[in-house]
């Protein structure tokens, strides 16, 4: 039965449903000063599995807000969040995010840390030891398996958190600016490492990172999503053609980066005459 | 470091403190009716060698034990109970505050007239007057744990009590460690408060602290010696060291 419906539906073009998709989102919050801000304005678009999508935008476009409504830790105001056509109810390890702290436990060891993804997703326990060392010697922290996350760098705690969100084999990685808070080589190492795991899976798994660095989207994304200043609405659209892995020398990447950045800077310049004109 | 480095670079600055309270207290006992370090010290001596300082030392530990025990078996979960449930924090919260800033003495009375003077009115008071700080403490902890953990334990796939379990208590645990240190302080002196007016018939060191019933003044002070060593010795060797190595291990800072 279920060979003859397999047979049947590939013949049939089956609309593909995208990974994650956002329908007229808008989110508001509220200030300090109480008052509501629209944070995204019916914002749409789509991510195909397998895709690397980047968000980019001014600060304060809604970015993290709409993060966290894929990762399910809020909830539109209104419009609707799917994940692969269903509405998203709640967080679940079939979505790891990196956030911009890494926020490892403390109180358990960096090879702990990645264990307790494990546990949480119901590895053996058995096997969850080996699984731990595998991922974190793919980072390149073989050696600080049994280190405290306090013993490391900062971007040695961002691969470690890489390792604890990838250990769990999620569909999706969600990023809100993972390397915002680390120093340019760490930066630049940690992208690599991120765009190599990506290639890895080999279309499996759905990158989608916010970042409000140019360059970094422009070397890490198939597609680059612009966000206008707050409410964020999308602005434009860059698919980035360049061959893997990348470097910043590409003729391509360097010609997206400017226009890009030509963009965002239009931008910000037409909100901030937007606000003097108020 | 060598050991004797370590030892003295660790005793050192409790020792010469100590060191100051007996020069001073010498000065004062030889202008005041106080009796002096060596009036006390023969005194503790006297009560090593007839038993009744052991005898109560232990009398009183066992009452310690017990009532320490119940009050954090109490105030963790109470305290869980009202980090977790908002209507029970808003109507229970405010009553343990009450219980923790009512003087433990004025317990002593009531738990006469309610269990008379007995084992349990003393346990009672030392119960009442700690469990409220382990709530509160336990309360505190609970709810400053940074949102940020729970945030990834939730998208870590932790929902219900494995997200409490695994995450939120764990991170707790500091705050926890620290409210464990200050009901032991309160534990400590309500039960001396009960021994000295309830347990007349039932010795422990409360009761060596009674002149009335006849104990003498050296006696008084040696037993009070002995309090004080034992509350810092147990604050210091067991909580003291356990925080530090809590702390120390995930890195935050370690107090000298």
């Amino acid at each position: 039965m279920a060979e003859t419906m397999q047979a049947f539906s590939s013949q049939l073009p089956v609309p593909v449903v995208p990974k994650l998709a956002v329908r007229e989102l808008v989110m508001t919050r509220r200030t300090a000063s109480r008052e509501t801000v629209t944070a995204t304005d019916q914002l749409t678009f789509e991510v195909a599995t397998g895709e690397f999508v980047c968000l980019l935008g001014p600060s304060a476009a809604g970015k993290t807000l709409l993060l966290n409504v894929l990762a399910g830790l809020e909830m539109p105001t209104s419009g609707e969040a799917l994940l692969d056509g269903h509405p998203i109810a709640g967080p679940g390890p079939d979505r790891a995010v990196l956030f911009q702290e890494p926020s490892l436990f403390p109180w358990l060891s960096v090879r702990g840390n990645v264990e307790l993804a494990l546990e949480l997703v119901g590895a053996p326990a058995g096997e969850r030891e080996a699984l731990a060392r595998r991922w974190l010697t793919n980072v390149g922290l073989e050696r600080w398996a049994d280190a405290q996350p306090h013993e490391l760098s900062a971007g040695m705690r961002q691969r470690a958190a890489l390792a604890r969100a990838l250990a769990a084999d999620p569909d999706v990685l969600l990023g809100d600016e993972p390397f915002g808070a680390l120093d340019a080589q760490a930066r630049e190492l940690l992208q690599r490492e991120v765009e190599r795991v990506w290639l890895e899976a080999e279309g499996r798994k759905t990158f989608l990172f916010v970042t409000h660095n140019v360059r970094e989207a422009a070397v890490l994304a198939d597609r680059v999503l612009v966000m206008s200043a707050a409410p964020g609405r999308l602005l434009e659209e860059f698919r980035i053609h360049a061959p893997r892995p990348r470097s910043l020398d590409d003729v391509l990447v360097g010609r997206v980066v400017t226009e890009i950045h030509d963009l965002l800077m239009r931008e910000v310049d037409e909100s901030v005459a937007r606000e003097m004109a108020r | 470091m060598s050991r004797a480095r370590w030892l003295g670079r660790e005793l050192g600055p409790p020792l010469v403190g100590i060191a100051g309270a007996v020069v001073a207290w010498t000065i004062l006992a030889a202008t005041t009716s106080i009796p002096s370090p060596a009036a006390v010290w023969s005194a503790f001596v006297d009560g090593v060698r007839d038993g009744t300082l052991p005898e109560a030392a232990a009398k009183t530990l066992i009452r310690l034990a017990f009532s320490f025990a119940v009050a954090v078996a109490i105030g963790t979960s109470l305290g869980l109970l009202l980090a977790l449930n908002e209507f029970a924090r808003r109507s229970i919260r405010p009553l343990v505050v009450a219980l923790q800033i009512t003087p433990f003495v004025a317990w002593v009375p009531l738990a006469v007239i309610w269990f008379g003077t007995s084992e349990r009115a003393v346990v009672f008071v030392a119960i009442v007057g700690s469990f409220p700080a382990m709530t509160l403490a336990t309360l505190q902890a609970i709810r400053q744990v940074p949102p940020a953990y729970e945030r990834t334990g939730r998208t870590m796939g932790a929902r219900g009590w494995p997200l409490y379990r695994k995450v939120i208590f764990p991170a707790a645990l500091p705050g926890v460690m620290a409210g464990l240190q200050q009901a032991w302080g309160f534990a400590w002196k309500a039960l001396m408060a009960g021994e000295l007016i309830v347990a007349a018939a039932h010795a422990g060191l409360g009761h060596l602290l009674d002149p009335r019933g006849g104990v003498a003044i050296p006696t008084v002070f040696a037993a009070l010696a002995v309090i004080l060593v034992i509350g810092v010795a147990v604050d210091y060797l067991l909580f003291g060291q356990l925080d530090r190595r809590i702390r120390r291990r995930r890195g935050l800072v370690v107090e000298a």
